[in-house]
């Protein structure tokens, strides 16, 4: 069987970084010109890396789907970045960053990859604020904090609601710097479609150009992969319209290992579905439980009326409302982690406590704190996603509770990477939420951002060097070699097979019914027998997929269904990988919760004697069943423990 | 409690950027009123397809009004009647039963038609690539609380950085002109310590990348203002001005 090796330094937790920095290879400033890295994606991880990496010197090709690089999906998060500056003077330090990381990720994350998550966070906050981020500020103008879910200090750093806008647009600004210096080559309206190995190393990438339909070549001494989550195999998600895993699948089928691919986070506060037509989920950031409190109806039949359209959550009294997230978790209320409060959520909706049309929803609410801060100082906090609800419900939620409902929000499992962030491909690297590395079973608030730029700004600019050192007497590499003919014409055979199809279905309609086959039995409840059923109705919709599908218009043109249908095949890929995934691991933790392991009070029942580790699936061919291999996960300096948030 | 409503829709169809563009006619029946404006043409593009047609090509991504991506000129007007928002958090309540609704790309000299809908924006990245940043390295800064700013001008900051880059300023002003969006990013970065040093530069750098680029001059008409889904003021332009006066003395 095969061997992964994470290459964990040696040495003490907290001089792990620092040793690596200290006897790691450079790259010297004249062979950096000489030297190509193709970066996909301009998130928060590719943007920042791009620019970092031009900075540097590299000869950087940066590529995105997006009309703009500023449009990455990074730029939707809302509440905030988290990072260990202890400007509260409450207790914070990097240790306690880490823990609270590993901790809310379930053990189920690498300890050494976390700690150094924590040591540089707040290296990002300064640069962002040299960038000119607009942070929240104190009267006395210095940074202002708030407390996120999983953590009982304030050091969540926020610019109003709309941080990864922010953040984005400061790592946006730094990539502009180095285009306009020619270090940088943007490539806009391009998708990657696979990527080239020559030797065992990645050295390039076949991309579609979205407006023209021509497939292009492109190839450099390295390839980044920053191209987020594959939330989106749900069809309903927080995700942006384009956001998919394409990239990874296409690394997972040239031998990159896929790791953790069960772990998706489902996010507790999002506003409900409200019929079939709906295009996507939208979340309410978690920040709102900062000052909201979620509750449904003590009694069933309040409820029942609620549902009905005869009561409203104001007539419901005091003493008839179920806080149950203070009641069941009274030492962190409201702000337990996301896994924790979704499940919640669930059980009270499944009990039939359920709030709004559909059954599926709970309050949240604001009175409380109105009564308590006065309406300004909420709207000051909270307004623009007060207004932002107003528009997709129609309801005012200074006036009636909100309702919210858990949406498929991030992925935590991804391309497999070791401690230099490199895939098991050599020269394949992967930063941000396309990779496993940071994050466990289960993602605490405020530190997607975080972990995004940590990799960008950095992480990855050291460690690439380490594998760049030795490509230095590597000349560029022409596209007309075989490896770049091969991978080509794989991409044409598969576009052109997808065309021929001529069914009736059209993508969207598939999808949304991955998206129902995904939420049913691959959810937030999982059982054996739900995903044994899971996996026999994705065969039969990969079979629809490749037998019944319609792509109006031209290969070798602008064509949006083509492009959404290459996604969909691997979305549909994705969706057994999640399955077998969540199959193999018999226990619950973070964001997988399989039913039969679960506490008398209904608590996830983690099993560290069996499953500490990180399960990396091998691509074994089309229509194989993929090799499992294990990461170990050995806890050197911290106790695993069960999570506790009661007390 | 949801209602539907019955629409026609007259919307530009165009293959290319060369190639003639025209109005055609659909009609939508029982469009739920709880659907956003993008659903609806979901809809349609769903039924185009089913037909065996090419659905109508519109940029969009996020859906919750913040990456800036979706650009419909509605009835007129850009993001449509509703105020402050992206054509994403638009929703069908807002229009009749037996209504007509027109929809049009951006119409702009700095904004060609890609197709349909859709339009090229690279303009506006070429104009923030001239100067739209602080000139900063990764690593070696000091700490981010080592200068105070005041929480005016930071909360000011802010209201400025808030622009998505649609290019609604543009698409709205009678003279083609993306004033709004230059002096949204110079106004955030002069208010700033950090972006101050640079200020009157990056005005002069912007300003003549956006002559470059061919977007028309500002006067005053201020119907950027009152098309921006973000609500970016255009006391900014003002403070652009004064920039960009500074630079003009300067050399």
């Amino acid at each position: 069987m095969a061997e992964l090796n994470a290459k964990i330094p040696a040495g003490p937790l907290a001089e792990k970084w620092t040793n690596y920095k200290a006897h790691q290879k450079l790259v010297n400033p004249s062979n950096k010109r000489r030297l190509d890295i193709i970066v996909v994606g301009t998130g928060l991880a590719g943007g920042s890396a791009a620019a970092s990496l031009g900075e540097l010197g590299f000869n950087v090709l940066n590529f995105c789907i997006q009309d703009s690089p500023r449009r990455a999906h990074s730029i939707a998060a809302q509440g905030g970045i988290n990072a260990a500056k202890n400007y509260q003077n409450d207790g914070d330090s990097v240790y306690r960053l880490f823990y609270d990381t590993i901790k809310g990720g379930d053990y189920r994350a690498r300890e050494a990859n976390v700690h150094r998550l924590a040591e540089v966070s707040g290296s990002i906050i300064d640069q962002c604020v040299a960038q000119g981020v607009p942070f929240a500020r104190e009267y006395g103008g210095l940074l202002d904090n708030r407390s996120f879910g999983g953590a009982q200090v304030s050091r969540t750093f926020y610019a109003k609601g709309q941080t990864g806008q922010q953040l984005l647009l400061g790592a946006y600004s730094a990539l502009s710097r180095q285009v306009n210096k020619g270090n940088v080559k943007m490539f806009t309206r391009h998708e990657m479609l696979d990527v080239v190995i020559i030797d065992g190393r990645a050295r390039g990438i076949i991309a579609r150009n979205l407006i023209t339909g021509k497939i292009e070549r492109f190839s450099a001494h390295a390839v980044v992969i920053a191209t987020g989550g594959y939330g989106n195999t749900f069809f309903l998600s927080t995700n942006a319209m384009a956001s998919n895993g394409s990239a990874a699948i296409q690394c997972y089928h040239k031998g990159a290992c896929f790791a953790n691919p069960a772990f998706a986070q489902i996010h507790p506060t999002c506003v409900p579905q409200h019929g079939d037509f709906q295009s996507k989920l939208t979340l309410m950031s978690e920040s709102l439980r900062n000052d909201g409190r979620i509750w449904v109806p003590k009694k069933k039949e309040d409820a029942e009326a609620i549902r009905a359209g005869k009561l409203k959550g104001a007539d419901i009294k005091e003493e008839d409302r179920d806080y149950y997230l203070e009641r069941r978790y009274p030492a962190f209320g409201n702000l337990v982690p996301r896994d924790v409060a979704s499940r919640a959520a669930k059980e009270r909706c499944d009990a039939g406590f359920g709030v709004n049309a559909t059954g599926l929803a709970v309050f949240l609410d604001f009175s409380a704190a109105i009564n308590r801060l006065g309406k300004d100082v909420v709207e000051a906090r909270y307004g623009n996603l007060f207004q932002m609800y107003e528009k997709i419900v129609d309801e005012n939620p200074y006036e009636t509770p909100m309702m919210i409902y858990p949406a498929i929000h991030y992925t935590m499992g991804g391309l497999w990477v070791d401690y230099e962030l490199m895939t098991n491909v050599q020269g394949l690297f992967a930063i941000g939420e396309a990779n496993f590395s940071d994050h466990g079973a289960n993602r605490l608030g405020a530190s997607a951002l975080m972990q995004g730029l940590a990799d960008g700004y950095f992480i990855l600019p050291y460690t690439i060097q380490n594998y760049l050192a030795d490509q230095i007497q590597v000349p560029r590499f022409s596209t007309d070699l075989k490896e770049f003919n091969e991978a080509e014409k794989a991409v044409n055979d598969k576009i052109t097979k997808l065309m021929n199809i001529k069914g009736k279905s059209s993508v969207d309609s598939l999808h949304k019914e991955l998206g129902h086959i995904m939420w049913n039995y691959v959810g937030m409840g999982r059982t054996k027998e739900g995903l044994d059923i899971g996996l026999k109705k994705l065969a039969e919709l990969k079979k629809k997929f490749w037998s019944d599908l319609f792509i109006p218009g031209d290969k070798n043109d602008f064509n949006t269904e083509l492009d959404k249908a290459l996604r969909l095949s691997d979305f549909i890929e994705i969706g057994e990988l999640m399955a077998l995934d969540s199959l193999s691991r018999n226990e619950s933790c973070g964001g997988h919760f399989r039913e039969e392991y679960q506490t008398p009070e209904g608590e996830a029942l983690r099993d560290d004697e069996h499953y500490a580790y990180a399960s990396c699936w091998k691509y074994a061919g089309a229509d194989k069943t993929p090799e499992m291999i294990k990461e170990d996960l050995t806890y050197e300096f911290i106790h695993r423990q069960t999570r506790n948030y009661k007390s | 409690m949801e209602k539907t409503i019955n629409i026609t829709l007259k919307i530009w169809r165009q293959k290319g950027p060369k190639a003639q563009g025209g109005f055609q006619t659909y009609k939508l029946d029982k469009v739920s009123t709880d659907c956003s404006f993008l659903e609806m043409l979901d809809i349609l593009n769903e039924q185009l397809i089913n037909k065996g047609e090419e659905p109508i090509a519109f940029d969009h991504d996020c859906r919750e009004g913040i990456c800036g991506m979706c650009s419909l000129y509605i009835n007129g007007h850009p993001h449509g009647p509703d105020t402050q928002v992206t054509t994403c958090q638009l929703h069908m309540r807002k229009f009749k039963d037996g209504e007509t609704i027109t929809i049009e790309p951006w119409r702009s000299a700095g904004f060609p038609v890609i197709r349909d809908l859709m339009v090229d924006r690279g303009a506006y990245d070429k104009i923030i690539q001239a100067g739209g940043y602080v000139n900063v390295n990764t690593g070696g800064v000091p700490d981010a609380n080592s200068t105070p700013i005041s929480k005016i001008d930071a909360d000011e900051a802010m209201d400025s950085a808030s622009c998505i880059g649609c290019g609604a300023c543009a698409a709205a002003c009678k003279n083609g002109s993306a004033m709004l969006f230059v002096s949204a990013k110079v106004s955030q970065l002069a208010l700033l310590p950090q972006g101050r040093v640079e200020a009157a530069a990056r005005a002069k750098a912007m300003v003549a990348k956006m002559d470059e680029v061919g977007f028309g001059n500002c006067t005053n008409t201020r119907q950027c203002e009152a098309e921006c889904p973000k609500g970016i003021s255009i006391s900014n332009i003002a403070r652009l001005n004064r920039e960009f006066l500074k630079a003009t003395l300067k050399s």
